[in-house]
């Protein structure tokens, strides 16, 4: 009765799926499927060329790369992007003094309370404060930039797939619109207030390229501030920022392997040996 | 019950006496997993999975238990709270990636648990009770981590969330009102974040039991075996502690090594980057996709698309519940003699030619967008797999002619030495 019942409504089953599949596959067999812009001109994002200290299981963070890269973020992304889950204390671990971290947390301005009248005031930033964004609100974000909410960074390197790599692609990317776009997908060229970049998911992102000239950032250690420079030291902050337990977990991850590895080479030698008295006898 | 030649619990001391008349736990343990508990003797390691599938409950709970110390369950703070976890609480990333990625190792075990059932026809009787108690403690498993997912308040949470309840409503009359109660409003909002993590807390301690259930069930006929043939006789067993606690221990030490390089080296691979963006209900990502073990169910749910007297959406939610319950038909569909597909050649071609490449492809076909071709080979997928359980197995389970089975466990192993030492001259089997 079950397997008669159960014939049933396997045949309903397949019934049912093979005319959504007849209907498919007459849809798929006489309409084209159109080439889409995104499919044709966007491009997978790739690293710089010598990679980043923190790539494989055997990276360390390199703090002057990182302390590049903040600046960058400080001088050029902070205008328009927060950084909420970071907090400024978060510094030292970029190698930074607590004397520094308090003196760096002073530049920055924090929402706060005038204490002795309760009004609404700036005021200087402590370093158990997080970094402040830039504005006080999303309205004020969406208006001040076409419309488009510029994210958070904090994530970044995480919220896309091979984020740090994305982030170094995206900053480097910006590009003349080809004539093949304009010639085949006229409407996929950048409207007003938009800005062609291959690496971005659909072509055209409304931030204005941050990174324009060479120097645009005077480093403090010296190095010279090439786009593309200032592009991978900002990736590699961002990543930093994503995740600061990076390295550690990597670190703490070799001897928990070699721990596990040695306990299971035990665990299979133990077994051989209790296996071995294990013949069975022979029944009368 | 065991078996008439199961060894005796023998406490050994005063206090092991003391125990065994108040509150005989020892010769509980010693009867369950120890020296008094017979097992055949020629488990493969597809008979560690079920061992594994506990250890990662457990390392669920736990991870779970010291997660739920800092996170909080309101829609304005759960994604903070789990950065918080991640840089601030001491250990936190480390809890907060052995939890998810422990998830998807718990599934990769059941998964390989599961197909261990059917391949060697586990569900047969006398073990029907244990194979029901599983698909049970299956769909409570993705109950469980479905809301866990919600959880973190990401994108792919947010999303998933309204996807998966939105199937709801395409239940005829009462879905709307049914939708909006399980959700207590119109969308994923705070009041559906609050009671997933009441639920996500509690299921487990539910799965819990219905595992302790389960373990029980099988305790009573005890284990099957590869060849499906059942223990007659004592040198057809042998006893679990030591010899299935060491050969656990050793699978444990494989398992934990793959597991803790994901969780230490590649924690975010089986993870989707959308769910590290703070939900936006106004903000639709390009392809929303579950997590990684809901793919074959989610293809099954989108190969419907075409209305036949009720909506495609109905017909997709009634098909993707359909292939996990017909599980619990597998013991009355399938009426072979034989057990064990090692002697069921029909049945092993349809298995390893059939449904698991079909499986596969549902496999891949739920992570791609929801595009031709891998609609139409989704649909294509999904017609074999319910003519696979139920038109295919009940057919070939009562023409197929199996293979001569050996005449005990003892003889199979036997069988097995003298084929494994050369020029011997063994004598033939009683």
């Amino acid at each position: 009765m079950i397997r008669l019942v159960g014939i049933l409504i396997g045949l309903g089953f397949t019934f049912v799926v093979l005319l959504a599949f007849v209907t498919g596959a007459y849809t798929a067999a006489t309409e084209d499927v159109a080439e889409t812009a995104e499919h044709a001109f966007h491009e997978e994002a790739h690293g710089p060329e010598a990679g980043y200290s923190f790539d494989g299981p055997f990276g360390h963070w390199d703090l002057a790369q990182l302390q590049r890269g903040y600046q960058v973020y400080k001088e050029v992304c902070s205008a328009c992007h927060s950084l909420n889950y970071v907090a400024i204390r978060d510094l030292e671990e970029l190698g930074y003094s607590e004397a520094q971290v308090k003196a760096e947390a002073a530049t920055w301005q924090v929402p706060g309370i005038n204490p002795d009248t309760g009004e609404d005031e700036m005021r200087a930033a402590l370093p158990t404060d997080y970094f402040p964004s830039p504005y006080p609100n999303s309205v004020a974000a969406a208006a001040a930039n076409n419309n488009a909410i510029p994210p958070d960074l904090s994530l970044m390197a995480k919220a896309r797939h091979h984020g740090s790599d994305y982030i170094y692609s995206l900053l480097t990317g910006y590009q003349e619109v080809p004539e093949l776009l304009t010639a085949e997908f006229p409407d996929a060229a950048p409207g007003p207030g938009l800005y062609y970049n291959p690496y971005f998911a659909n072509l055209n992102l409304a931030m204005a390229p941050p990174l324009t000239t060479d120097g645009q950032v005077t480093y403090a250690d010296g190095t010279e501030a090439s786009i593309s420079q200032m592009a991978q030291d900002v990736a590699a902050f961002l990543t930093w920022t994503a995740e600061p337990k990076l390295i550690e977990r990597k670190s703490v991850g070799w001897p928990v392997l070699g721990f596990l590895l040695f306990a299971t080479i035990l665990a299979w030698f133990a077994k051989k040996q209790i296996w071995a008295s294990a013949k069975p006898r022979r029944e009368d | 019950m065991s078996f008439p030649w199961a060894k005796e619990y023998q406490p050994q001391n005063g206090l092991m006496k003391f125990l065994d008349e108040k509150l005989p736990l020892p010769r509980f343990v010693y009867n369950a997993v120890g020296a008094g508990y017979p097992v055949p003797r020629n488990l493969s390691y597809f008979w560690n999975f079920g061992v594994l599938a506990g250890f990662f409950l457990v390392v669920q709970i736990v991870t779970g238990v010291v997660l739920a110390m800092h996170y909080a369950a309101n829609t304005q703070v759960a994604f903070a709270s789990v950065e918080h976890i991640m840089r601030d609480v001491n250990w936190g990333w480390l809890m907060r990636y052995t939890h998810a990625n422990g998830a998807s190792f718990f599934f990769v075990v059941v998964y390989i648990h599961i197909f261990r059932g059917l391949f060697y026809a586990s569900y047969k009787p006398p073990r029907e009770m244990i194979w029901l108690l599983g698909v049970v403690i299956f769909l409570l498993m993705m109950a469980t981590a479905f809301m866990g997912y919600v959880l973190p308040w990401g994108q792919m949470s947010f999303w998933g969330a309204q996807v998966i309840t939105g199937l709801f409503e395409a239940i005829p009359l009462v879905g709307p009102p049914l939708k909006t109660w399980l959700l207590g409003g119109f969308a994923p909002d705070n009041a559906a974040l609050n009671r997933f993590f009441s639920l996500h807390f509690l299921l487990p301690f539910v799965i819990l039991g219905c595992v302790i259930l389960h373990i029980w069930a099988l305790h009573i006929p005890g284990s099957s075996n590869p060849t499906g043939v059942e223990v007659k006789n004592e040198s057809d067993t042998l006893p679990f502690h030591p010899y299935y606690t060491a050969k656990d221990g050793f699978g444990l030490g494989v398992a934990l090594i793959v597991f803790m390089t994901f969780v230490f080296f590649l924690p975010n691979m089986l993870g989707h980057p959308d769910n590290y963006i703070e939900a936006n209900p106004l903000s639709t990502p390009a392809h929303i996709v579950p997590e990684w073990y809901f793919y074959p169910f989610y293809a099954i749910l989108r190969a419907f698309t075409f209305d036949f007297i009720l909506p495609a959406k109905l017909w997709g939610v009634l098909a993707m519940f359909s292939a996990i319950l017909v599980w619990f038909f597998l013991p009355w569909l399938d009426k072979s003699p034989v057990r064990s597909g090692h002697y069921r050649p029909l049945f092993r071609k349809f298995f390893w030619f059939g449904l698991i490449p079909v499986m596969a492809v549902l496999f891949y076909c739920g992570g791609a967008p929801a595009e031709e071709p891998y609609v139409m080979i989704s649909q294509i997928a999904t017609a074999y797999y319910f003519l696979h359980f139920l038109v295919i197995l009940p057919i070939i389970s009562s023409i197929e002619r199996p293979d001569p089975l050996p005449f005990s466990i003892t003889e199979a192993v036997l069988d097995s030495d003298k084929k494994a030492v050369l020029g011997e001259n063994a004598e033939p089997a009683v």
